[in-house]
């Protein structure tokens, strides 16, 4: 088989479905990663319009542009439409675009979840984006504080929307999450350890184990504030039980390492391109590598430096401070590890460089000025001014847009296929660098001058006004500059001239395949052994297209690829990925369902959305999955390795774990919040206290015993080539014991208006609950699936995949339910 | 103008504040230019040696030396710099010491006097001039803050705690306040006014005199 045929083939199997039916159905990580990137581009302009407006109406003083219902619907809706709608969707888009192609593979994890992420992300997103057409957007700060968010401040739909809004579109982050950390981990070219990993990739692990850990505060943050507001469960209400502290402590516990997911990304990018562009590699690669592993654990220690201001005992700040300072040491090792590099080669001032040298000056200011504000006096001083407003631009612009510009660049010849001919973005970076510049140097001023954020206009007479003016027109000077990137990029990517394949001579192997890529990416995979293969072995491309790597036979007419041991890289197992399908659309779809139910108040659409859920999901998995033992298979190059189904660690089983390592973060973030505010909020201990149920306690304990003993007794039953069936029904029982027991509880306590703790009761019995019923459906699902033959003597994964939701269940009953009736049996 | 300057400080905790600003930009100017210097300085046409048997003196000079020691060092000494400052512009008994109520509410500030009980003002806050003064901070309803930038730095008003935050006036004298924790529609207009009085005067407003709010 020649290249051409071989081409021909491969591109049958993973081709999308032609047309318009082909964006709803396609899973393919290159349709994806670019839909997200357009949709999140989309977002940037509707959140740089809103940023136009906030500049028109501070130009000059008194203006009378917008009032101020409507500026803190725009100043509200900039900043969340940046952070959640443009900046992590970027990333993802990024990161699933080019992950399969930087690890030598031909997609992601789970293809089926990332279009469902996509779905959310752009569902969730239409909800935010409709609530500012017509005027009701969330108006209380990106932050949404309560009790100015909440029903006291806001008895409006207005704080609703972002509510559920930004939770729809966080399922799409922690989706991303699950799957690049699973893809890296385990879906990498054969030979391709972890030190051999291009240096991206380790930032983009980091990257999203810290959405797995810091979104979940916020997620759990965002439900306990619905509930306040839908149904008066009264978590940040003081007079009953609640603490408005609490949600500023849950939201920074996401919002700092929020800026770090944010910033590590557009690290990677610079560890990537800034070598290529001075022709040599990456001075410190282990370095750099441990430098954002500290930063991201770091992150997670810094949160209340945004809440200096809040009355932190003294003691307790001054830890915060030390931690807010040290976390520039990290930062430092990467800047000056860039210079070095640069230093060891011969850069050149190519377009993709121009960006990253607009990157350093601009972010070393950022960084300077954020070892200024981790300086308690003076934070209380610049706290909610101007002056932070220009540190956190400098931060987010320069550390994340200006890199995030680079990469468009470096990496559009890829996208393309085309070699940048207009040369409209030289032009563009000016503009865009000085009108920056002009925009927010001088804010840091005005702000010393006691200009406050958020207010919706000013009065002369202060020092401010030529400030304003100024900082009003370099912002459309940047604008245009926007605008005309806009353009360059549409002129060459319609009418420019062919490139060639690795136009900048990088050394990873997103370049060794044609552009634009094919769905399949690799014709065969690569056999890796250093971590810039392309530099020793420019001509591999051609050498893969022949089918001279693994799986270059298309003959079995599925998509296929690789697994390999996390830290070696050697071949473990044969994966088949699914076909195009209209399930994540459809279940993303009836996903939102629930989202509406909550907005609109038409509470019966919430059931109907979780059966509708329900059905999907057996639907969705149904289709993985043999239903006999299959046994090695060849994948090419005289090497034979078994199907993913019939691995012990199959990659549901990887995917079970990370997934429950963000489901660990809310249900510790939930323990966190009960324990604050039993010894912070001023109206504690609660009146009474839920009384000890001991015959729940033995049902919970029995049955959750059982459940996790009986998935064990059915896999064995497997291996000894016997039925599972009995064990498996087994198994839902005592989950089904566990959530009856958590029922009691609420049942116990029946007014969750009451007190914050007996909502917090609620909370934590429906977590519970929650997992109890999803275990009973895994039992369930897993005893139809053996009836039918799909589990076997070598299939025995999915039973372990259910075996560790189990013994979850099994924790989460003992600590979550021992947490609710332990202070009654002590009273 | 200047009404609401960090920079031009009026008492004591700002102005160390405002010292401290001025510090620090001086020295982030310089570390900003040493930073640009070498990054420009990469720009110079040379033949550098290439490959990496040079690349572990280089990780020592750049990772080491610039990343590692560098910054520890400046952030050890910063660190120390702002906590001396912060344990400073902490609350401490002393025996001048006086102590007012602060209470917002969309969109008022309430005062009252330890030392004249039953005594209330509204968005006017009275204080003698040259004494310690700790403000009790809490509010109503949502989260304000409680801002005298000439005096001192910001303290936020949360709902059932109260913060106390420690002001002093160097010179009789008004002084213009804000709250500066977004608290909705009527944020913009949230100002207040710090009348600093001499001795006599303050007497006399604790004995209600020439009051008529």
């Amino acid at each position: 088989m020649n290249a051409l045929r071989r081409h021909r083939a491969l591109s049958r199997i993973w081709a999308s479905d032609p047309g318009f039916r082909g964006w709803f159905t396609t899973v393919n990580h290159n349709d994806v990663g670019r839909m997200f990137i357009v949709t999140s581009v989309f977002f940037f302009l509707v959140g740089g319009i809103l940023a136009m407006l906030i500049r028109a109406q501070l130009a000059t003083p008194r203006s009378a542009f917008v009032g101020p219902e409507i500026y803190n619907q725009i100043f509200t809706m900039h900043g969340t439409i940046m952070m959640f709608l443009f900046a992590i969707p970027l990333i993802e888009g990024v990161a699933i675009y080019l992950l399969p192609k930087l690890l030598g593979t031909r997609d992601l994890a789970y293809p089926r979840l990332t279009a469902f992420g996509y779905w959310c992300y752009v569902f969730g997103g239409s909800m935010l984006l409709f609530s500012l057409l017509v005027g009701i957007a969330p108006d209380s700060g990106w932050f949404l504080y309560p009790p100015l968010s909440s029903t006291l401040g806001q008895p409006g739909i207005n704080s609703d929307f972002w509510l559920l809004g930004i939770t729809f579109v966080e399922i799409s982050a922690i989706a991303a999450a699950v799957e690049i950390t699973v893809t890296v981990l385990r879906y990498r070219a054969p030979g391709m350890s972890l030190t051999r990993m291009p240096v991206l990739a380790w930032y983009l692990l980091v990257t999203v184990v810290m959405i797995l850990t810091g979104f979940p505060p916020l997620i759990l943050g965002s439900i306990l504030l619905e509930l306040e507001r839908a149904f008066g469960m009264p978590f940040f209400q003081v007079e009953h039980g609640g603490d408005s502290l609490l949600w500023q402590h849950l939201f920074w516990l996401f919002g700092h390492p929020e800026v770090y997911i944010i910033f590590l990304p557009a690290a990677g990018v610079i560890s990537t391109i800034l070598p290529v562009m001075a022709r040599t590699t990456l001075l410190g690669y282990g370095w750099v590598v441990a430098a954002a592993i500290a930063l991201g654990v770091l992150s997670f220690g810094l949160w209340v430096h945004h809440m200096y201001v809040t009355g932190i005992p003294h003691m307790g700040v001054a830890f915060f401070s030390a931690a807010s300072t040290l976390v520039a040491v990290p930062t430092a090792v990467q800047v000056f590890a860039w210079i070095g590099t640069l230093w060891k080669g011969q850069p050149q001032l190519r377009l993709p460089m121009l960006w990253i040298l607009g990157f350093f000056v601009t972010f070393v200011i950022g960084g300077l000025t954020g070892v200024m504000v981790a300086i308690v006096p003076f934070d209380a001083q610049v706290h909610d001014t101007y002056f932070i407003v220009a540190h956190l631009h400098y931060v987010l612009v320069g550390g994340f847009v200006f890199p995030m510009m680079a990469a468009l660049y470096y990496w559009l010849p890829h996208v393309t296929g085309r070699k940048r001919f207009f040369k409209l973005g030289e032009a563009a970076f000016w503009l865009i660098f000085l009108g920056f510049h002009v925009t927010f140097l001088a804010l840091h001023w005005v702000g010393l001058l006691g200009m406050r954020r958020r207010i919706y206009t000013f009065d002369s007479g202060q020092g401010w006004e030529l400030v304003n003016l100024i900082s009003s027109i370099g912002g459309f000077v940047a604008t245009i500059g926007f605008g005309l990137v806009l353009v360059d990029i549409i002129v060459n990517a319609v009418v420019a001239t062919r490139g060639v394949r690795n136009p900048w001579g990088a050394g990873t192997l997103e370049w060794a395949m044609p552009t634009p890529p094919p769905a399949y990416t690799f014709a065969s995979l690569p056999s890796v052994s250093e971590r810039d293969p392309l530099l020793k072995e420019p001509r591999l491309g051609v050498g893969l297209a022949k089918g001279e790597g693994f799986l270059g036979d298309p003959s079995r007419g599925r998509r296929e690829t690789l697994c390999v041991e996390t830290a070696s890289g050697r071949p473990a197992y044969l994966v088949t990925f699914p076909d195009n399908s209209a399930l994540p659309f459809a279940l993303s779809a009836v996903t939102g369902g629930i989202f509406l139910g909550m907005l609109l108040k038409a509470y019966w659409l919430i059931p109907l959305s979780i059966l509708g859920i329900v059905a999907l999901g057996v639907r969705w998995v149904w289709t993985t999955g043999a239903d006999r033992d299959r046994g090695p298979m060849d994948v090419g190059r005289g090497v034979s390795l078994i199907p993913a189904e019939e691995a012990e660690d199959p990659p549901g089983w990887w995917g079970s774990v990370f997934l429950l390592l963000a489901d660990a973060t809310l249900f510790g973030s939930l323990l966190f919040g009960y324990a604050f505010l039993w010894t912070v909020a001023p109206n504690w201990p609660p009146p009474s206290y839920l009384a000890p149920d001991p015959v729940a306690a033995v049902l919970a304990a029995v049955g959750g015993l059982v459940a996790v003993a009986a998935f064990r007794l059915a896999a064995r039953a497997l291996e000894q080539g016997g039925s599972a069936i009995g064990w498996l029904i087994l198994a839902a029982l005592g989950a089904g014991a566990v959530g009856a027991a958590a029922i009691s509880v609420m049942v116990a306590r029946p007014d969750f208006t009451a007190h914050a703790y007996d909502a917090t009761l609620w909370v934590i019995a429906g977590y519970v609950l929650l997992h109890a019923a999803l275990a009973v459906l895994m039992a369930l699902f897993l005893a139809a699936r053996g009836w039918l033959g799909f589990l076997g003597p070598r299939r025995r994964g999915p039973v372990r995949v259910g075996q560790i939701w189990a013994d979850y269940l099994l924790v989460v009953a003992a600590i979550g339910l021992g947490a609710a009736w332990l202070p009654g049996a002590f009273a | 103008m200047d009404t609401l300057s960090t920079v031009h400080p009026a008492g004591p905790a700002a102005a160390v504040v405002a010292v401290m600003w001025w510090v620090l930009l001086v020295g982030s100017t310089l570390i900003f230019l040493f930073v640009m210097i070498l990054l420009a300085a990469a720009f110079r046409q040379r033949s550098a040696p290439i490959g990496p048997a040079h690349d572990s003196g280089r990780e020592r000079l750049w990772i080491m030396g610039l990343g590692l020691a560098f910054p520890l060092t400046v952030l050890a000494a910063l660190l120390a710099y702002g906590l001396v400052v912060g344990e400073r512009l902490a609350p401490k008994p002393h025996p001048d010491l006086v102590t007012v109520g602060a209470e917002a509410s969309q969109w008022t500030w309430r005062f009252t006097y330890a030392d004249a009980p039953g005594r209330e003002t509204w968005n006017v806050l009275h204080i003698p001039a040259g004494r310690p003064v700790d403000v009790e901070i809490t509010t109503t309803d949502v989260i304000h803050a409680f801002w005298v930038p000439r005096l001192a730095g910001k303290l936020d008003a949360i709902p059932g705690h109260v913060n106390v935050l420690r002001i002093e006036a160097d010179e009789p004298g008004e002084y213009h306040g804000v709250s500066s924790e977004f608290s909705g529609p009527g944020y913009r207009n949230r100002r207040f006014l710090v009348v600093a009085h001499p001795a006599a005067d303050w007497t006399a407003f604790l004995n209600g005199e020439g009051m008529d709010e």
